[in-house]
């Protein structure tokens, strides 16, 4: 691995004497990518950030970015951050502008470089149309767009985003993923947090999964999915065509089909990926079977996370059992 | 790329003492800002004690007037004029626990932390737009106070110097409310820490009446504690000697007036930074 731009030793942080939020957390990757931190709720991720961006001391470790010593030297390390936090803070009395620019004057530029930094970074992120209006008439997803904007301002070497697309709606959802990875392209090192299993296996060059401030895994997001194996192919018939389906499916697969007894939703591994779905869309067209509904899944970070935690990664709705490849949100137990 | 080759961007510079002062000045024109994007908190701070005024005037006046020093020139806006002056004073500091634990629960604290700035910025900032804020509510009273009535018995320079002496104090005690604020940490609760801290302050002193008629336990505080040493100071520079209390100078009371808040500067610039330093929000 190059250089690591952020190292993180053995670092352990309690609160009021009982909650551990990082439980001797040590880490490290190199710069020019995207790492984001997985976890579901109260696992320790703002809190970790936090540390990495000279808001906490931990009780023991040691964290570096950029080179700098963050907790011998938080000084330093503040020139080389940038960081949005988890809930926007901009002023909403200011206008989106007079928000990017005043960060712009605590950074030390002067009026003029902040002015103009600020009208670029607004365009990058497309509030140029609400520069000037109040912050209080923003949507919650403008003011997070906004801080984002107000992160970039010191053109920071490591840009810290904690939970960057809460609450944000699908399509600027896909503008600040776009974002992100404009900026890790011109050479920024962007460490983020998410709760969306797909955001980390999109966006993430290496994820580290943490749980109840311990972290459990760490690797890319392939490396991740090797240990669960390769993809499936879920599908349903109706009630009456199920004895025939698993029969067809049993003369082309070697692996047993599974049954969920809820869904009814019937399993395969798909050994060959997309060949073996030809084969079981040929197996059932030739039975007269027409499934309801038929799909090929890679298997999730969701399924991930099972594995590791041994506990499910909650989800939002009452849905059935977890199905591999959908969107959802980690709960914490 | 290796993290020791990053290029250092221009701009990103460790704060120094001129970039200390500009930081500051933003700091302080971004709390000013505030006050004037929401009208209605000044207007309504300004409202308040401009009511206390008409209040106090007008049901204690009659009841009161008799019982003050010839300096009074026998009207009791005279004497209560001096005395609304500090009580706005250190209720307006109330203003810079407010406003910190507005910005500590929305964040904005952790983002000015996070920046390469120096950490006394925000509270040096916070501390002066309160400053400017109270000088406008209290130079507001005063106005209304001339209107019905109120006539300074000394000098312009003498009324002036009062004045000062009210921001002095008023300054010194939002160091008092900074270290509240950011004990408290939340803003709902900061409204009556604050109201607990000031108001035993300003009722158990000179500023509504003569300590004279309380029993001697709480005399003995009253006559020495610093909202009644300051109201007495602005008293002996608007109405003159004759207003304080027998054996106290004017001097010596804008002295001890001066020294008091100098040891509240003294206690708590030093505690607010400190308590700011490890603040966790
Ligand atoms: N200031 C604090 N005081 C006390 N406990 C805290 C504090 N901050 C965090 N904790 C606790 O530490 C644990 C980790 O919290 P943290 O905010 O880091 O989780 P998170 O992974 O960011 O969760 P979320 O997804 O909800 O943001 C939680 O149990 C939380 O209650
Ligand atoms: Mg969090």
């Amino acid at each position: 691995m190059a250089y690591p731009i952020v190292r993180v030793e053995g670092i352990n942080k309690t609160f009021g004497g009982t909650v551990k939020a990082l439980d001797d957390v040590t880490l490290e990757f190199p710069a020019g990518i995207i790492y984001g931190l997985l976890g579901p709720n109260g696992a320790g991720k703002t809190t970790l950030i936090r540390v990495l961006t000279t808001l906490l001391r931990p009780e023991s470790g040691r964290a570096e970015v950029a080179g700098v010593d963050v907790l011998a030297d938080p000084k330093t390390a503040r020139t080389k951050i940038g960081l949005a936090g988890q809930f926007a803070a901009v002023d909403d009395y200011q206008t989106g502008r007079e928000n990017v620019e005043m960060v712009g004057r605590l950074y030390g530029l002067s009026a003029a470089q902040s002015k103009s930094r600020a009208g670029e970074l607004l365009e990058r992120i497309n509030l140029a149309d609400a520069a000037d209006r109040q912050v209080k008439t923003y949507s919650g997803g403008m003011q997070r767009r906004l801080d984002l904007a107000a992160s970039l301002v010191g053109e920071p070497e490591v840009l810290f985003l904690d939970e960057p697309t809460t609450g944000i709606d699908p399509r600027s959802r896909l503008d600040v993923w776009e974002l992100i990875t404009d900026l890790v392209k011109g050479g920024t090192t962007v460490l983020l947090t998410t709760q969306y299993l797909d955001e980390a296996d999109q966006l993430a060059d290496r994820i580290a999964v943490i749980d109840e401030g311990r972290l459990i895994s760490e690797g890319t997001s392939d490396d991740l999915k090797d240990t669960l194996g390769g993809s499936v192919i879920e599908l349903s018939v109706a009630p009456d065509r199920e004895t025939e389906t698993l029969e067809a499916l049993r003369r082309i697969c070697e692996t047993e089909p599974t049954i969920n007894t809820l869904t009814r939703e019937i399993t395969v591994p798909a050994v060959e990926g997309a060949k073996t779905l030809t084969e079981v869309v040929r197996a059932l067209d030739s039975a007269s079977i027409v499934p309801n509904d038929l799909a090929l899944h890679k298997p999730s970070l969701d399924d991930v996370f099972l594995t590791l935690t041994g506990h499910t990664a909650e989800v939002e709705t009452e849905e059935p059992p977890p199905s591999a490849g959908r969107k959802r949100r980690l709960r914490s137990k | 790329m290796t993290g020791a080759t990053v290029p250092t961007k221009p701009g990103r510079v460790a704060a120094s003492a001129p970039q200390t002062t500009r930081a500051i000045t933003v700091i302080t024109k971004r709390n000013l800002l505030r006050n004037i994007r929401l009208p209605q908190l000044l207007i309504l701070a300004t409202v308040q004690p401009i009511m206390f005024l008409l209040l106090f005037n007008y049901v204690f006046g009659g009841a009161i007037g008799g019982t003050l020093p010839d300096a009074a020139g026998g009207e009791y806006i005279n004497w209560l004029i001096p005395g609304l002056l500090v009580q706005v004073a250190a209720f307006g500091a109330g203003q810079t626990a407010l406003g910190l634990t507005e910005d500590l629960s929305k964040g904005v604290i952790e983002r000015f932390r996070s920046l390469p700035m120096a950490r006394s910025a925000v509270l040096a900032g916070r501390t002066l737009s309160d400053l400017i804020r109270n000088g406008l509510v209290i130079s507001l009273m005063l106005l209304v106070g001339v209107l019905i009535g109120f006539r300074y018995q000394t000098s312009f320079a003498g009324l002036v110097a009062g004045m000062a002496l009210a921001m002095v104090f008023s300054f010194a005690f939002s160091w008092i409310m900074a270290t509240i604020g950011l004990l408290v940490k939340n803003p709902e609760a900061v409204q009556p820490a604050v109201f607990l801290s000031v108001f035993p302050l300003v009722f158990a002193s000179s500023v509504f009446v003569p300590t004279q008629t309380m029993p001697g336990w709480l005399r003995a505080f009253a006559d020495n504690q610093p909202v009644t040493v300051t109201v007495d100071a602005l008293r002996g520079l608007i109405l003159g000697e004759g207003a304080l209390l027998p054996g106290n100078s004017v001097v010596g009371q804008i002295l001890l007036s001066l020294f008091y808040s100098g040891l509240i500067l003294a206690i708590f610039v030093p505690l607010a930074v400190r308590v700011y330093r490890r603040t966790v929000s």
